[in-house]
């Protein structure tokens, strides 16, 4: 007899007619062709990105990776897997730093960074890559080295460093060593987070020679490994030419002269699983769960979450080949966020600018996604729903696909700077965790106000079809090209149209080349390329590690109205 | 049934004390709960909280675990039994079963003795005069030497005059202990003094008998049963051949290959040997048939109720206790001998805890994982132990007896190989490996069964390491095994993870999904096992298995070995049951995986039994946190090795004896101690020739399980004569 009960229930005859509120429609055409092209050419662009994972996940070559085995050392990839809690997942950052930066590859920048659990608690490793040049530091090593303990801080995790370098890679010394972001940061950054509670670890595994030195001493705890650790200033090489003193790297800096005698090292490893084991006892010994203003003050996460409706896999298909393509951003949505469930904000207002309230993984989110070119009613309605979500404690994901702002007489004169302003200024001050993932072009003022890099998002990642650049290549080639033609034409410089043509093309192809992703990520411009079929994971595990720390209260500057 | 009033004179036993322990003493009380009879435990402090302790109503500590001060101290036993009110006593088999004194003691206290009468017991159990009865009686007998004198010289004179090999056995006692076989008269002195010190150790009695040695002999033993009124019935026979160590391991009824007029002839002889001594309640008279000419000769009467005696009862479809228990009673035998019925045929295995490959020593340890085969109408499980029990040094080590029917001896052997595959027993080795192979041999097959089978046959039996076929094929099972037990491992980690995370609110579970994340790329571990191969002893070289974690949850796995091409990857998909059970599907192969896992120190050792097959692996395990700087860091398995010419303990025993001082010069095989262990002698030999080096063990002293005992140093100056 409840058959007819439940008929008469209004709301599920909504939901039987698929009406129901909320959830997202498929939004694909599969038989399109669009579809087919799109899922060809990011079939193309994901195994391009497969291989030159491959070779970062190889580290420095078969030679250097021998010698570190033969010296019973794992790779660092390893050596983290070892530490994090059996099974779990590990979220990698910026694994192509240092791609074709230099004249040697540089796999990953010489050093693994990212973020996993031991004995539960969330931890952000750092580890030298030995097999890359002595696992040295390289401008770029330093620069993602700061950026993992950036992201230390701003989610307050415990740091593990897992030490096994050379230190300062001299021929570069002018770029590592001098400036305000360079080597020494790296020990200031260790000192003021200790000082705001935030566990120091480290374990010296390998050489740890001249600066790299302080990273143990500057830790609040740490490991060393008989036989292969060793801490000093200056390596026997240099004591000799210094103080004519022959002395062994063991008997100068090694385990046991800083664990007995130095008090350099608080723990003895025998080997380095040993040294591993330690390091997990280490965090499970930090007994943060009992700290007061550790834990999280976000709304509770539900533990049981329902998958999207719709195959992640299709992420793949949906973003076009040419940026000029507009594709709905909630078809994106609705393969991210639990159960496709998006309960849109301001829906028929401001269209080129998508909101709305979702979960990731069971964590409540804000989402601001783009649907074309940003207009004033866009804005104004960006600038509002941010302020909803930081006043509610609830973590933003912006999804950039953004040319840029309206331009034009008409833009200009109903303020459209003044609109972007709002925009930037709840992007800027908003103190809740932001997550950007670029899933297609990041144009001009278009990426400030989409939470860019300089607007210290959580994280950010790429989708490989992304692109980033003041403008399109194609924009700047025609103002280059203007101004070029004007200087000339004042010159008296007759400028033929082919001049023109190879002209503007030069500057097309150095768009193209600095605002491909490899380029961006090369330069740690972004935390990393992801499958798009992974977005909807990462997002969720970066939200997750976000919200590892107690959440401040958003302030806001003056807007101007 | 019984006439009125036979049995209403005597009061009925309502309470039995047990003076045993272990299966028989658990099987007993089970069939006198199901009579509703009350039992009494008896048990020593190494048995404080054992299985049959359990079973009883009541439980009596009588002593120490030596048996020799509890489960052979008559007088306490009886003390328990008068004390807790139980009317009557059943001795079980060994210990006190066969003791005249004992059963004489229990009906002096005016105890009913769940047994045949002392007399018997006293007549039979000196088995020169058992023999002499026997003569007399008309039952044939083997040719030998049943004298009172026990000279050596004299003995040796009758052993010459019988003709060798020579069988040397104590009067006393059975299960074979202290029994010596003689190929040849220099070897007769040493073992008949051997014979004389285990005899004396074990029954305090040190006579001893000699016998011709029948080369290819079976053994056949006939369950008889008397009542108090004279009348004696047999229940067939027994074929016990199948041996080691002169123990019995596989037994089973009827006895395979025997004409029915052949069977009516043994069991007549049997009966009337039980009538020669007055028999009364459950006894075995065992024969010794000679495959060549067909004869059989009586060899003794065993006056109790026999280890193998449920492939009796299987056969017969009834219950011995319950017999014996009738018969005690002053009833008479519930059935005639024309009513006996044979239905199919029984096999009984007896699962030890022993070392196959060091010569079927005894082994101790702790049963960390227990998982017989379930019981059913046909198939039987009669265990004293559960999972996490010891298998101490002081008992018998056996640890069940798996008992299966069949309809013919054919289908019973169907169930016999069955049961044996899912017999789950892991932490100390045992010899179920050993019996499958028994089990499925082809002349065990065909009946062809005699007292020597497992050494003649033992070139199938045994793996000779140096044989490359068969070590190939034992690696690469070993390999399969390996990776099936790495992917159950992940699975169980995944299951441990899943709970130790449910409503816990600190961490997301969404760091712990499978398969795990990882940016770009699949998730991979590697994992190192040893494998614990029973036939080899230490040269595993250990295998290396890296896991994939694939996007569907399957694990990709690859054997990882320095100079060898195993490039085939495995594709495993586990799912688990819940207790170390699992689904486990790999090359197109779907089966039931079972895994037993238990710490021992630093090692970690797993069980696996999957398909026909039964691996044991071991994983180190991370050090232990204890930060002893400057001691050189060694792996338990380093630590295990000895310089040359050591010799160490090859199970936990007593010292007994110790033959040589420090710095004796001895030959290769020369014996230097004799250890004693789960009452047997062990003479440990000089491994090479030498002179003998930190001795430090005496007399009297206990030594655990590879202990070093003394060392031989190879001398030089022996070297320097031969130039």
């Amino acid at each position: 007899n409840l058959a007819p009960c439940l008929i008469a229930n209004p709301i599920h005859h909504l939901q039987t007619k698929r009406f129901s509120i909320g959830i997202l429609p498929d939004g694909v055409n599969r038989s399109s062709d669009n579809f087919v092209q799109n899922s060809d050419a990011m079939e193309r662009l994901l195994s391009d990105l497969q291989s030159h994972i491959n070779k970062v996940l190889a580290g420095g070559g078969e030679t250097a990776v021998k010698r570190n085995r033969s010296r019973y050392k794992l790779l660092p990839r390893e050596r983290i897997d070892r530490l994090l809690d059996p099974g779990s997942s590990f979220l990698e950052l910026s694994q192509l730093a240092g791609h074709e930066l230099y004249e040697d590859p540089l796999p990953s920048g010489g050093i693994i960074t990212g973020i996993g659990p031991v004995h539960g608690r969330l931890c952000m490793f750092v580890a030298n890559d030995p097999t890359v040049k002595g696992g040295t530091y390289y401008p770029i090593t330093i620069k993602k080295h700061l950026r993992a303990q950036e992201i230390a801080a701003q989610c307050k995790l415990p740091c593990v460093y897992l030490v096994d370098s050379g230190g300062a890679f001299l021929p570069k010394q002018a770029e590592v060593f001098p400036d305000k972001e360079n080597f020494g940061r790296i020990f200031y950054n260790q000192a003021t987070l200790s000082a705001q509670g935030i566990p120091q670890i480290a374990l010296v595994l390998g050489s740890c020679t001249a600066g790299g030195a302080y990273i143990p001493a500057m830790a609040d705890e740490s490991v060393m490994v008989k036989g292969n650790g060793t801490i000093f200033l200056a390596g026997p090489p240099l004591v000799k030419a210094a103080t004519g003193e022959e002395v062994s790297a063991e008997d100068l800096g090694g385990a046991t002269v800083h664990c007995k005698t130095s008090g350099v090292s608080d723990y003895f490893a025998q080997d380095e699983m040993h040294g591993l084991a330690l390091g997990r006892n280490i965090v499970k010994n930090l007994h943060l769960a009992g700290k007061q203003g550790m834990l999280s003050s976000s709304p509770p996460a539900n533990l049981e979450f329902k998958e999207p409706l719709y195959d992640v896999k299709e992420l793949r298909s949906i973003a076009p080949v040419d940026h000029k393509q507009q594709f709905d951003v909630r078809s994106v949505i609705a393969r991210i966020v639990d159960g496709s469930e998006f309960d849109e904000f301001k829906k028929l207002y401001g269209t080129t600018l998508v909101t709305g309230f979702a979960r990731i993984c069971g964590q409540p989110v804000g989402i601001l996604g783009n649907n074309g070119i940003l207009f004033n009613e866009s804005a104004l309605k960006g600038t509002h729903f941010i302020e909803l979500c930081s006043q509610r404690n609830i973590p933003l994901v912006f999804l950039q696909n953004i040319t840029g702002f309206m331009v034009g007489s008409r833009s200009e004169a109903n303020g459209i700077a003044k609109s972007g302003a709002k925009l930037v200024m709840a992007v800027s001050c908003a103190k809740v965790p932001k997550v950007t993932i670029m899933i297609g072009g990041s144009f001009g003022a278009g990426n400030y106000a989409m939470c860019g890099r300089a607007f210290n998002p959580n994280f950010l990642f790429l989708w490989p079809n992304s692109r980033i650049s003041v403008m399109g290549g194609a924009q700047a080639a025609g103002v280059l090209s203007q101004i070029e033609g004007a200087n000339k034409k004042r010159q008296g410089i007759q400028w033929t149209s082919e001049e023109e043509e190879k002209f503007k093309a030069k500057v097309m192809e150095a768009y193209e080349r600095e605002g491909n992703p490899y380029y961006s990520t090369a330069r740690l411009w972004d935390d990393g390329i992801i499958d798009p079929a992974d977005t909807r994971k990462i997002v969720g595990l970066c939200i997750s590690a976000s919200m590892n720390g107690p959440l401040e209260d958003t302030k806001y500057g003056v807007f101007r109205m | 049934y019984a006439p009125p009033g036979t049995t209403s004179q005597q009061q009925r036993i309502e309470k039995i004390l047990v003076a045993n322990r272990g299966e028989i003493a658990c099987r007993i009380m089970r069939t006198a709960k199901r009579l509703g009879i009350r039992t009494v435990a008896v048990y020593s402090d190494a048995d404080k909280d054992s299985l049959h302790v359990k079973s009883a109503d009541e439980a009596v500590h009588i002593g120490p675990p030596p048996a020799r001060l509890s489960y052979l101290n008559g007088s306490s036993i009886v003390e328990a039994a008068v004390r807790t009110g139980a009317q009557a006593v059943h001795p079980g088999y060994g210990f006190l079963s066969e003791s005249s004194e004992f059963a004489q003691l229990v009906e002096d206290r005016g105890l009913t003795f769940i047994g045949p009468p002392a007399s018997a017991i006293r007549d039979m159990g000196d088995k020169s005069a058992s023999k002499r009865i026997m003569g007399a009686a008309g039952v044939p007998l083997v040719p030998g030497y049943h004298g009172s004198e026990q000279d050596v010289e004299i003995m040796r004179l009758e052993a010459d005059k019988i003709g060798y090999p020579i069988l040397i056995k104590p009067t006393h006692g059975g299960g074979g202990k202290g029994m010596r076989i003689v190929q040849s008269p220099n070897e007769f002195v040493d073992s008949f003094l051997g014979a004389q010190r285990e005899a004396a150790a074990s029954f305090g009695i040190n006579t001893i008998l000699l016998e011709k040695y029948i080369t290819q002999p079976r053994h056949i033993e006939v369950q008889i049963f008397g009542d108090k009124f004279g009348n004696v019935l047999h229940l067939y026979e027994r074929d016990c051949s199948v041996q080691r160590r002169h123990q019995k391991i596989i037994e089973e009824a009827p006895a395979p290959c025997v004409t029915d007029e052949f069977r009516t002839h043994l069991g007549q002889a049997a009966v009337s040997a039980a009538k020669a001594v007055g028999y009364h309640n459950a006894g075995t008279v065992e024969f010794i048939v000679d495959t060549k000419t067909g004869h059989f000769y009586f060899m003794e009467m065993n006056t109790r109720l026999q280890v193998e005696h449920p492939v009796t009862e299987m056969i017969v479809g009834q219950d011995l206790v319950e017999w014996q228990i009738r018969v005690a009673n002053g009833e008479p035998l519930p059935i005639s001998q024309d009513l006996v019925p044979l239905s199919g045929h029984a096999f009984e295995a007896r699962i030890y805890a022993e070392n196959v490959p060091k010569g079927f020593l005894p082994a101790t340890g702790v049963l960390h994982h227990y998982h017989p085969v379930p019981p059913s109408s046909t198939v039987r499980v009669e265990t004293g132990v559960e999972q996490g029990d010891v298998v101490s040094m002081h008992y018998d080590p056996m640890i069940a007896k798996l008992v299966v029917w069949g309809e013919n001896r054919a289908a019973a052997l169907v169930k016999l190989k069955d049961c044996l595959l899912k017999f789950q027993v892991a932490g100390l080795p045992t010899n179920i490996n050993f019996l499958q192979k028994l089990a499925n041999h082809k002349a065990f097959e065909e009946g062809n069964v005699e007292t020597h089978f497992i050494e003649h046959h033992k070139d199938d039996l045994f793996v000779d390491p140096n044989n490359k076929v068969i070590y190939e094929d034992a690696y690469s099972a070993a390999r399969l095994g390996a990776k099936l037990v790495a992917a159950c491992l992940c699975e169980k980690e995944r299951s441990a993870m899943k709970e130790s995370h449910s409503g816990d609110p600190s961490l997301l579970p969404i760091w712990c999904t499978h398969p795990p994340f990882r940016v770009n790329h699949h998730a991979q571990r590697t994992m190192e096992f040893e494998c614990e191969n029973e036939y080899e002893s230490s040269s595993s070289k250990p295998l290396m298995l890296s896991i994939t974690y694939h996007p569907d949850g399957n694990y990709f796995i690859q054997h990882q070995q320095i100079g060898e091409n195993d490039a085939h990857i495995l594709e495993v998909k586990a799912s688990n049951l819940g207790n170390d059970n699992f689904i486990v599907e790999a090359d197109g192969l779907t089966m039931n995986v079972s895994l037993a896992v238990y710490t021992k120190g630093q090692i970690k050792h797993i069980h696996i039994w999957h398909g026909p097959h039964h691996h044991h692996f071991r994983q180190k395990l991370g050090l232990d946190l204890s930060d002893e700087d400057e001691t050189q860091h060694k792996t338990s398995f380093e630590t295990t090795s000895h310089p040359p010419g050591t010799v160490v303990a090859p199970m936990a025993g007593l010292v007994v004896k110790v033959l040589v001082e420090n710095g004796a010069k001895v030959e290769a095989g020369q014996p230097v101690l004799v250890l004693e262990a789960m009452k047997m002698e062990h003479v440990v030999k000089a491994t090479s020739g030498g002179v003998v080096e930190g001795l430090k063990v005496s007399a009297g002293q206990q030594v655990s399980d590879g202990s070093v005992l003394f060392r031989v140093k190879v001398s030089h100056f022996e070297f320097g004569s031969w130039n």
